[in-house]
């Protein structure tokens, strides 16, 4: 199937969506997610941030589709073309998605340990705009212990249902969920029953914002201050393979390694993520890979970044040799280009 | 060894008589030595005499409290990232209930450095402050250090004290 997207063309299977076709040209096409968690069955389709304008909706039917629609559950149909980063309309309506996700969040970056792997801060950074309108009270909920190791801060929740899936798909049963309805509706567990399951740990990486933090790792660093190492261990629960957070020589936190959409495709469980945080627990396979961009990156002089794929490979495509005729017989025989010898 | 050709060579020719008793040239260079003790001198005595600094001089680092006496600073670390010389340092820790009155937000920073050798008084981290914790004060400058424990000055000397508040034009 062909699709289009923002002017770039690609060959997709059937029944891929329009964010999975986007996210294969490069994440600078790729439509902001915040509810959307590949990895997990049935996400998407709640925070609204991946609205696209289709301006084609196949070969057959070439009519625009009258609304936005959220790429991560429309699947793509052939001939059809997409605007994302390109439509006025688009990025006109995710500056109001900032807004209501913003609604109720409150701006306490400055104390949140997810704040620089926040998927919020990313996309309020790039879509939103940098003052609010609203004078309302903001909703405020006490933080809620769930168990010795989740810290839930329901203030910064905005009920992306990652976790609940989460909870559902990889753990037997799911003791949290979404109470009350409306602005009412909050994260919580049956009269606050604590969450012990081998894989609960897990909600805190699939968690874009800073609502579900791990408590062993609470105040310890900034995010931006720890190194992370790829490592793995032989566990008899989960794959084993994760992220070590260091400081200095310190581990001060274990998560699952995160690809470049920020989503674990491996979750590990609770042993390794709380317990296993001295070196000798682990091998190390290296630095992680972080994008250049990140702040993470920040104050890391290592070779392992990840360089921004999408205009290199555009620079590449554009590279023209120069047509340099001039004369150069003036010049001794080794300084000539070897550009000129190729001809 | 000539390494261009924009060399040039001088030909000085014979010195007149007055050049060669020297006289003249020595008179004059006294007459403009005299000249100096009566005009205004361009230096001051520095430690006992202070040049103002102007409003925004960039001198000594304070962490402000807030109206009430909290401290501001929440140890988000963004100071310590924008720092260009890497001169800040912090440790965080959760404020304990009681403890309100003590600092403003629910973490704060438990150890917070700089080094004052690595320093270059840039004004990034007041820059980068989201709370307003920390500035560069225009009054007053670093004071010079003699051992190499006074070059990291921790909390006990950033944090403004109560009885001597450090308030800029402008502020209220």
């Amino acid at each position: 199937m062909k699709v289009t997207i923002d002017n770039i063309t690609l060959e997709v299977e059937p029944g891929t969506t329009i964010m999975q076709a986007a996210r294969m040209i490069g994440p600078e096409i790729a439509p902001p997610a915040m509810c959307y968690y590949e990895p997990l069955k049935g996400t998407g389709g709640k925070c609204r941030g991946c609205l696209v304008k289709v301006t084609a909706g196949s070969e057959k039917d070439p009519r625009p589709m009258p609304k936005l629609v959220p790429s991560c559950i429309t699947t793509v149909q052939d001939g059809m073309i997409v605007e994302n980063t390109i439509n006025e309309q688009v990025l006109e309506t995710r500056k109001g998605i900032v807004e209501f996700l913003l609604l109720n969040h409150p701006l306490d970056c400055p104390v949140c340990d997810q704040a620089g792997e926040c998927h919020l801060q990313d996309f309020s950074f790039e879509h939103g705009v940098s003052s609010t309108r609203t004078v309302e009270e903001r909703n405020t909920f006490e933080p809620v212990d769930l168990g010795p190791y989740i810290k839930l801060n329901m203030n910064r929740c905005i009920l992306c249902y990652r976790c609940v899936y989460a909870a559902d798909q990889l753990t037997e049963g799911r003791v949290h969920g979404v109470m009350h309805r409306g602005d009412h509706a909050e994260i919580s567990t049956y009269i606050e029953k604590a969450i012990d399951n081998d894989f609960s740990g897990n909600v805190i990486d699939v968690c874009p914002v800073g609502a579900l933090t791990d408590k062993t790792y609470r105040f310890k660093s900034r995010v931006w201050f720890s190194k992370p190492e790829d490592a793995h261990c032989d566990c008899d629960k989960c794959s084993g393979n994760v992220t070590l957070w260091y400081r200095g020589d310190e581990v001060i936190r274990v998560t699952g390694r995160k690809n470049e959409w920020g989503e674990v495709k491996e979750f590990i469980c609770n042993t390794c993520r709380f317990e296993r945080k001295k070196t000798s627990d682990w091998v190390i396979e290296g630095p992680t890979k972080i994008a250049r961009h990140s702040v993470i990156s920040a104050n890391k002089y290592g070779a392992n970044l990840i360089k921004p794929s999408f205009p290199i490979k555009q620079a590449a495509l554009a590279y023209k040799p120069i047509d340099d005729d001039r004369d150069r017989s003036f010049l001794p025989a080794k300084k000539s280009l070897p550009s000129s010898e190729k001809k | 060894m000539k390494l261009s050709n924009k060399t040039k060579v001088l030909e000085q020719g014979e010195m007149t008589l007055a050049e060669r008793m020297y006289l003249p040239a020595i008179v004059g260079g006294m007459a403009t030595t005299l000249k100096h003790f009566f005009s205004k001198p361009v230096t001051i005595r520095y430690p006992e005499q202070k040049r103002y600094l102007g409003p925004v001089y960039r001198g000594q680092h304070i962490l402000k409290r807030d109206e009430a006496g909290a401290e501001r600073c929440t140890a988000c670390g963004l100071c310590a990232v924008a720092c260009p010389a890497e001169a800040i340092s912090m440790v965080a820790e959760e404020r304990k209930a009681g403890e309100e009155s003590l600092y403003r937000e629910e973490k704060y920073a438990k150890v917070y450095e700089i080094n004052m050798l690595r320093c270059i008084f840039c004004g990034l981290c007041e820059e980068a402050c989201p709370k307003e914790a920390i500035f560069l004060r225009h009054d007053t400058m670093v004071p010079v250090f003699h051992q190499r424990d006074e070059v990291i000055w921790g909390k006990d000397k950033l944090v403004e004290k109560m009885d001597h508040r450090y308030l800029r034009d402008g502020w209220k």
